[in-house]
Parts: structure tokens; C-alpha cells; sequence
């Protein structure tokens, strides 16, 4: 990672009541090609984080980060507090406004501890250097003989002690250290990076007190639902809302157009005094649709695309290591598997909500939002208003995984907020928030492997094709169709000499997204189940192959790809923890099975070992052990909770649901339909890290992609039968 | 029509809504009871869950003039503090992660401990299986129900106190 540009600066913050001075530093986390355009256009304020030390000595770090689970309020903070000598519950946490200069104050690609590492170590450092200088200064001693402990400046061996509070005014008159020059404590000094703190936004989860966004109430606010056309890309014809109208509580009934920029699908409005209201106003409307191009699409359909696709040679490729073609045709023993996979949602408990009110000379939202600035961007060009007149309040998110850095929600509740000049909150049903998602693509897979006498793979070629994300949300001049869909799989890590993989996007008009860990959902599953079968055909053990072909140290970067680097020692580092501590080897009795699977996403490596039990054509996940290595751990059981839940949501994929088209629309629409893994269906899972004292990079997405292909591989193990789609179906183990 | 008289977490509560209404929506948008949550509308996900004269039940499914004359626990009312055990081990065991799930949860746990003090594997299954928690906290959840079950048990008879003048 290169070192961020000195990006601080010096403010002072009057407080009427003291008129004390406070020290702020401003900073970024991702050094990102904006960093510069910010410093061309001289933005007045090109931050998205930070540290306000006040007069009294408390520090507050204002974030632009997104809580939903993940820990993000506590981890943050536990840098800053380690930097600055100070304990951690010192430092409050705020959500920073929501600043239209800056294009992403996002939240997902596991990359908030990633991003934020460096530059909040460096903040930390650069606030404790100023606040030594003070002392040393007011001492009229050297610097460099003072220290700063438990939020005090020491001097000397009869220790004067100054406590932050006292410096502050002080400090604030002093230059900003360059970023860059600060020093960092020895990573030996760490008291609070490392050790499992509290999280500080679970208490209010546990009394009912925490506002999600579905729980914002502002005076004179109106609910809303929109009635949808069922299939994608569909429009209003004609609608009577006489009835709607005449339900208690309806207050409008109203059409909002698509707004195709912002990915919605237009309907019609119905706003009442409750939700309730609004919903059985929804149910009495009649609305004739105009379908539109989509009406005839099926999974079906598109699965014949996929085929049709896969069978032509004009694959973009993607990879190309020596000659997997040639390699394959002379073959002492040829491999071929096709894998599938469906369309998923997201499915966060909380359903897509926002609450906006727009006003003559202003807005105000309150977003449960992964990506504020895009709904902020939303409203002001629905409102006709410069984004800074657009005040955004971040809630807490009830799940996000991806689906909440989309703003189509929140451009619903401008458009109806604009028009009735009411505060809005737009509210979207189960049924709403499963059949309008933006959906983790389909994808067909077809592989090939060849292998010579000793069972050593030779050649590997894997040809896919999806409903690629990129094309659904870039002009088709920019769009990069792979880009979201094949990674994971094109940076394969193994020593194959002949590896290629194509790549042909599908035409659909279902709506897709991010979903938690992407492509990489998909491309573990494949890649990680094929691998197995190549280790049962050469009769070599799974996880001794693994170790075979991970044997070299190497580095693989692979465009497009490009950001990452897969280290080959770290990733078998993982599969060694995972298959000592699940003990692999080890007989189980019959019916069950033991399978190994892992995969390098987001710049973390893990490796899992599912334990099976396969009875009547079901699966039962008893045990999953992962090993994880994302660098230095900074809070053990927070990154644990992360990989548990990687899991379990990868587990829901692999075994239980699946979002299918018919007619243009989505066939499933609420858990009944659609359904999740639940208690007595999760497994005993225990994580392990590899220590390691890299820079950290994040847990949230990467324990799922490894999840499935362990899992199916168990079953195989158990069943000799191979499950090539998910998720797993009765007649697939029979 | 005459409104409705709700007993919620002690007080009285006269709401003038559509009798049909699910119990869900009046304690959310008419009394500000945000607590309980609306995840799926069709009893499936648990997150609604309330007491009702102490058994866990539905908000979403449960039209509000069935319960007037019933005692209605929310989670705002499940203790005061946070001090009620389960709320005590879901810190401890740190189960949420959105959070969105957990009201529900935690109802239907204080219940379940109520019926059996000492649940088992298979009671835990039994009670936490009609509840979805996407974030996928299930491993946690159980622990913590196990621990609320040993915070709730009562503690061994307190060794009797020394003769007077001694205790310091």
C-alpha cells in the first residue's frame, strides 16, 4: 500500500460555552484516484474521517462508515484509541455528514480495516505528536523525552504529567505532521489491537433501543409502498386507485416514473398514515402493466443462452497460462464437469427503507445505507438541489451484503416526498424486497481438466457465463463485462501449467448486483468442487493435492483482477491449520463425510473443512473448522463472528434456497418461498487464524466463498455423489 | 368505532385503529414501539415476536382486537436495564450483528426459559427454528441461551453470614 499524501489539516472548532480550542484532523482512508482530483479542484473539505480531540480531552472519531453488524463502530475506533494512548472507550464514534464531494462513502469489499489501517494509525500518531509537542514545549523540554500514556503527556524520572485536556488548546496552534513522517508505535507496544473488545452498538440491539431505518420517525411523516410491475422492466399501463383511496389512512395515491439512471422501476405510490394503511391501500389498487421486453425470460431461457454462449470459441479470455487446449486434446485422462448456479438475493432481515424529506430550499434523509452519497446524489437530482443542500443521517442497517449501497429506494421515497411535500418513508415488503432486488447472478460453468499418470493436473480450462454485473450498470462503451464475475476464478492460485478461462456475458433483464463476496460466491463453489473431482479421478487425497499444487511460493495477479495478490504460502498455510484442526484423516462413520475447500478474496485467505451427514436425500452441515488469515487480527472475536456469519449465509445458498425467472418475474416472494438456514440446520463452527502480523484486511465476505465447496465436497466423501448446482436438490444425492 | 385498549408493557394504551390491523403495525407506527420488527408479515421470521400473557406470539400475525385484555410484552418491556439474563448473555456471548433479528430472539428466549430453566440442544432447536437470523448469529445464540439458562438458575444457598463483629 503506498503511503497516503498528507492530506491533514489544522481547524479549530470554537465552543461557545469555553471558547476552548479543539484539535481536528481531517483525513482519507483510500488513497484513490479522487485524492488527487480533490486536490485539482480544491474541495473544501476532501475527507471522510475525523478526529476531533475537545477541550475536555474527549476524542470523537467521525467516520463515514456504515454499521450493520460487522463491528465497524468498535473496530475503527480501537486503531485511533492504540495511536493515540488512550483507552478505546475514550473515543465516541460519529457518523460523518454525508459530503457530495466525495463519490464513495461506502461500506462493503470487506475493506473498511484494509483502507482504514494506515491512515488511522498515522491520524492517531500525527494527534499524539502534536499533544507531546505541547507538553514538551510547556515544559521547555525536548520532545523526545516525553511520551504519551493512558491520555496523558510524561516527562522525566520525577514524571510531570500533563493530561490531554490541558493540551489541547495548545496543540491545535501546532502544523499537522506529515502523514507520511509520523511514527508509528512498534506493533510489540499494541494494548488494544489484537484483544477482544465489546462491540459498542450491541447493547442497543438487545433492548429494542437502536434506530434501524426502519424505525426513523420524523413530525409529519407519511409511509409509503410502491406497487411494482412484477416483471423486470415492466411500466404502469393504466391504474383506477378508487378503491385504494377509500381505505382508511390513504392519504395519495400517486404514478412515479423509471428513473433508468437510477435503476428504478417506477409504479404507483401509495401513502398513508401507517404503513399498514399504505399496504392495504396498495392491495385495493388496480394497475393494468405494459410488461415490456422481458415478459418471456426464465431461468430456463436463459440457461439455453448460457449453453448457447459456452458453446462458441469468442470468449473474452481471461487467463491464459501455456496451451490448456493442446494440453487437454493429448490428455492421458480428461475431466469435464458443467456447475450452475442461480440467482440469489440479498435478503437482509430488514427490508430496503429510506425516509426522505425534500423541501423548496433543502432535503433532509435518513438511510439505512451502505453507500450514502449515492442516495445523496439520488435526492439532489431528483430535487433539483446542489448535493450539499441534501443532509444525509446514516442508521443503523439491518443487513446490507451489498444490497444497500443501491439507492433505488431512497430515489422512490425523493420522488414521492417531492411530489406530496411530505417527509416520506418509503417502505418495501418482504415480498417487495425479494422480488425487486438486484440479484447475484446465474452463471453456467463448463470445466476441463486434464491429468497425467501420476494424477498431477496438467491443463485446466474453465469457460463461463453470467449475467455480468457490469453490464448492468455501466454504458456500454465503459463496461468491463468480467470484471464482477470472474474473479476467484481466473486468478486461480494452483501450479497448473496450462490454465485458461474464458468469460461471455449472458443478455438478461434481471437486475444484479454485489452480493456478499460477489463472484467470488460463485467462483469458490467451481473452482473448489472441480479441484476435488481432478483429486478423485488421479485417486490423490483432496487435501494432499491442495498442498501439491500450492507447494511453490508464487504470487498470482491476474487483470482484471489486478488489485489483489494471491501469496501461494498463505493460502496453504490455511489449508494446513484447517485440515490439523478438524483433523482431518481421521474415519467418521458411514454416511458422513469430511471435505476441504479454500479460496483468496478481498486479500484474505481462508480454508474450511466441512464435516457431512447425508441421510434420506438431505444434508445435514454438523461442523465447519476454518482457517483465516487477514493479517493482524485487531479484534479476535469480532473477525470471528464475521467468518461464522460468512458462513452461514454461504450455508443458505449452498442448501437451501435459490431465486428462480418465469415469466420475466421472480418466482419466490418471502420465506416461506424463499428460505434461510435456520438454527437447528447450522453447524458447530469453530475459526482459527493463522497469526501473522501482515497488514489486516477484512472477514466479512471471505469465509463464505470456501463454505459450499467444502460442504459438497463432504458429500461426496459421504454419498460418492457429486452436486455440480446449488443449491443441493434431493434427486442431485440419489 | 370505539378504540381499542391495549396493555402494553403495564400502561393502558386506547389506539383508534382498524380492529384488523396486525398488533406489528400499531405498537410500531401508532404507539413508537419500534423495538419489535417487521421482517416478514407471514409469521416466518420471528423478529415481531412479543409476549402475550407471557407466551411468545406473532405480532405480525395477530390482528389487534384479539388481544385487547392481554398483558403485551415488548422487548422495551423485557426489563428496565438490560438486566434481564438473556439481555445480559447476549452481551456477553456478543450474538448480534445487524441486530435487526434480535428483539425477536430475545422474547422468545425469555420464554423459552421461563417453560425450561435448562433447555436443551433440541429445546433451543424447538423454540429458535421458527426465527431467521440472515447475518447468521445461530452459533451464538445457542451459546447465549445456555448462559442466560446458568445466570437465571438460582445461585447455591449463600454460606451463612460470621457471628456478628467479625464480617469486615
Amino acid at each position: 500500500m503506498s503511503a497516503p499524501k498528507s492530506r491533514a489539516r489544522r481547524d479549530f472548532l470554537k465552543s461557545g460555552a469555553t471558547g476552548a480550542a479543539a484539535l481536528v484532523i481531517g483525513f482519507r482512508f483510500s488513497d484513490d484516484a479522487f485524492a488527487q482530483e480533490a486536490q485539482e479542484k480544491k474541495l473544501i473539505n476532501p475527507f471522510d474521517a475525523w478526529v476531533h480531540i475537545e477541550a475536555d480531552g474527549r476524542v470523537r472519531l467521525v467516520l463515514a462508515k456504515s454499521e450493520m453488524g460487522q463491528g465497524v463502530t468498535t473496530t475503527l475506533p480501537m486503531i485511533l484509541a492504540e495511536e493515540l494512548a488512550i483507552d478505546w472507550k475514550q473515543v465516541r464514534v460519529e457518523q460523518a455528514p454525508t459530503n457530495p464531494n466525495i463519490y464513495d462513502h461506502g461500506t462493503g469489499g470487506s475493506a473498511s480495516v484494509r483502507t482504514s489501517w494506515l491512515p488511522l494509525r498515522q491520524a492517531g500518531a500525527a494527534a499524539r505528536e502534536m499533544l507531546v509537542q505541547a507538553a514538551a514545549s510547556h515544559w521547555a523540554v525536548n520532545a523526545n523525552t516525553c511520551r504519551a500514556e493512558a491520555g496523558a503527556v510524561v516527562h522525566g524520572p520525577r514524571v510531570k504529567r500533563l493530561p490531554y485536556s490541558q493540551l489541547v488548546a495548545a496543540a491545535s496552534k501546532l502544523p499537522v505532521p506529515d502523514f507520511s513522517k509520523v511514527t508509528l508505535l512498534n506493533p510489540k507496544e499494541f494494548k488494544i489491537v489484537g484483544t477482544d473488545i465489546p462491540r459498542a452498538d450491541i447493547p442497543g440491539k438487545v433492548d429494542g433501543s437502536g434506530v434501524f431505518g426502519m424505525d426513523v420517525r420524523v413530525p409529519g411523516m407519511l409511509y409509503a409502498v410502491v406497487a411494482r410491475c412484477p416483471v423486470f422492466g415492466g411500466k404502469v399501463k393504466r391504474f383506477d386507485a378508487t378503491k385504494a383511496k377509500a381505505v382508511r389512512g390513504v392519504r395519495h395515491v400517486l404514478e412515479i416514473p423509471a428513473l433508468p439512471e437510477a435503476h428504478t422501476a417506477g409504479g404507483v405510490a401509495v401513502v398513508g398514515d401507517t404503513t399498514y394503511a399504505a399496504m392495504q391501500g396498495r392491495d385495493a389498487l388496480t394497475i393494468e402493466w405494459d410488461e415490456g421486453a422481458h415478459a418471456t425470460e426464465s431461468s430456463a431461457t436463459l440457461r439455453t443462452q448460457f449453453e448457447e454462449l459456452l458453446a462458441r470459441t469468442d470468449g473474452t479470455v481471461v487467463r491464459n497460462d501455456g496451451d490448456a487446449r493442446a494440453a487437454l486434446q493429448g490428455a492421458g485422462q480428461k475431466i469435464e464437469a458443467t456447475y450452475e448456479v442461480p440467482f440469489q438475493n440479498h435478503s437482509p432481515m430488514e427490508p430496503m427503507n429510506a425516509t426522505v424529506h425534500i423541501r423548496k430550499d433543502g432535503a433532509e434523509a435518513w438511510l439505512p445505507s451502505q453507500g450514502p452519497q449515492w442516495g445523496q446524489d439520488a435526492i439532489a437530482k431528483i430535487a433539483g438541489l446542489p448535493g450539499d443542500k441534501v443532509v444525509v443521517h446514516t442508521t443503523l442497517l439491518g443487513g446490507g451484503f451489498g444490497r444497500r449501497y443501491h439507492a433505488d429506494f431512497v430515489a422512490e421515497a425523493a420522488q414521492i416526498s417531492k411530489a406530496t411535500g411530505a417527509p416520506i418513508k418509503v417502505v418495501f415488503t418482504r415480498e417487495d424486497d425479494t422480488q425487486h432486488g438486484f440479484y447475484r447472478p446465474a452463471s453456467l460453468h463448463k470445466l476441463s481438466g486434464a491429468l497425467d499418470a501420476k494424477g498431477q493436473p496438467q491443463a485446466w480450462l474453465h469457460l463461463m457465463s453470467s449475467v455480468s454485473i457490469d453490464q448492468y450498470w455501466t454504458p456500454p462503451d465503459k463496461a468491463k463485462p468480467a470484471s464482477s464475475e470472474v474473479g476467484g476464478a481466473a486468478n486461480l492460485g494452483y501450479a497448473i501449467p496450462n490454465l485458461r478461462m474464458e468469460y461471455a456475458p449472458a443478455k438478461s433483464g434481471v437486475p444484479v448486483m454485489w452480493w456478499r463476496s460477489v463472484e467470488h460466491s460463485t467462483n469458490g463453489f467451481v473452482t473448489e468442487c472441480f479441484l476435488d473431482e481432478l483429486a478423485a479421478a488421479g485417486k490423490v487425497d483432496p487435501l494432499e493435492l491442495r498442498l501439491r499444487l500450492l507447494a511453490e511460493p508464487r504470487k498470482v495477479r491476474v487483470p482484471p483482477d489486478n488489485e489483489s495478490t494471491l501469496d501461494t504460502s498463505r493460502l496453504r498455510a490455511c489449508v494446513e491449520l484447517a485440515a490439523l484442526k478438524a483433523g482431518w484423516g481421521k474415519p467418521l462413520p458411514k454416511g458422513r463425510g469430511r471435505g476441504i475447500a479454500c479460496h483468496f478474496s478481498f486479500d484474505t485467505y481462508v480454508a474450511e473443512v466441512a464435516e457431512v451427514t447425508v441421510s434420506k436425500g438431505v444434508v445435514k452441515v454438523d461442523r465447519v473448522v476454518a482457517a483465516v488469515d487477514c493479517g493482524r487480527v485487531i479484534n479476535p472475536n469480532g473477525a470471528r463472528a464475521q467468518i461464522e456469519g460468512g458462513i452461514n449465509f454461504g450455508l443458505t445458498a449452498a442448501l437451501k434456497s435459490a431465486i428462480t425467472i418465469d415469466k420475466g418475474r421472480v418466482e419466490q416472494s418471502n420465506f416461506d418461498n424463499y428460505e434461510m438456514l435456520r438454527i437447528d440446520e447450522a453447524p458447530v463452527i469453530e475459526v482459527h487464524f493463522v497469526p501473522s502480523e501482515a497488514t489486516p484486511t477484512g472477514t466479512g465476505e471471505p469465509g463464505l466463498p470456501p463454505c459450499a465447496a467444502a460442504v459438497m465436497n463432504a458429500v461426496f466423501a459421504a454419498t460418492g455423489k457429486r452436486v455440480r448446482r446449488l443449491p443441493v436438490r434431493t434427486e442431485d444425492l440419489a | 368505532m370505539p378504540p381499542i385498549t391495549l396493555n402494553v408493557n403495564g400502561k393502558a394504551h386506547a389506539v383508534d385503529v382498524d380492529p384488523q390491523t396486525p398488533l406489528l403495525w400499531v405498537l410500531r407506527d401508532t404507539l413508537n414501539m419500534t423495538g419489535t420488527k417487521y421482517g416478514c408479515g407471514i409469521a416466518q421470521c420471528g423478529a415481531c415476536t412479543v409476549h402475550l400473557d407471557g407466551e411468545a406470539t406473532r405480532a405480525c400475525a395477530t390482528a389487534v382486537e384479539d388481544v385487547q385484555g392481554r398483558k403485551i410484552t415488548t422487548i422495551e418491556g423485557l426489563s428496565a436495564d438490560r438486566s434481564h439474563p438473556a439481555q445480559l448473555a447476549w452481551i456477553a456471548e456478543q450474538v448480534p450483528q445487524c441486530g435487526y433479528c434480535q428483539s425477536g430472539m430475545l422474547m422468545t428466549t425469555a420464554e423459552l426459559l421461563k417453560r425450561k430453566p435448562k433447555p436443551t440442544d433440541a429445546d433451543i432447536d424447538e423454540a429458535i427454528s421458527g426465527h431467521i437470523c440472515r447475518c447468521g448469529t445461530y452459533p451464538r445464540l445457542r451459546k447465549a441461551i445456555k448462559t442466560a439458562a446458568a445466570m437465571a438458575a438460582p445461585r447455591p444457598a449463600a454460606p451463612k453470614p460470621a457471628a456478628k463483629g467479625a464480617a469486615r
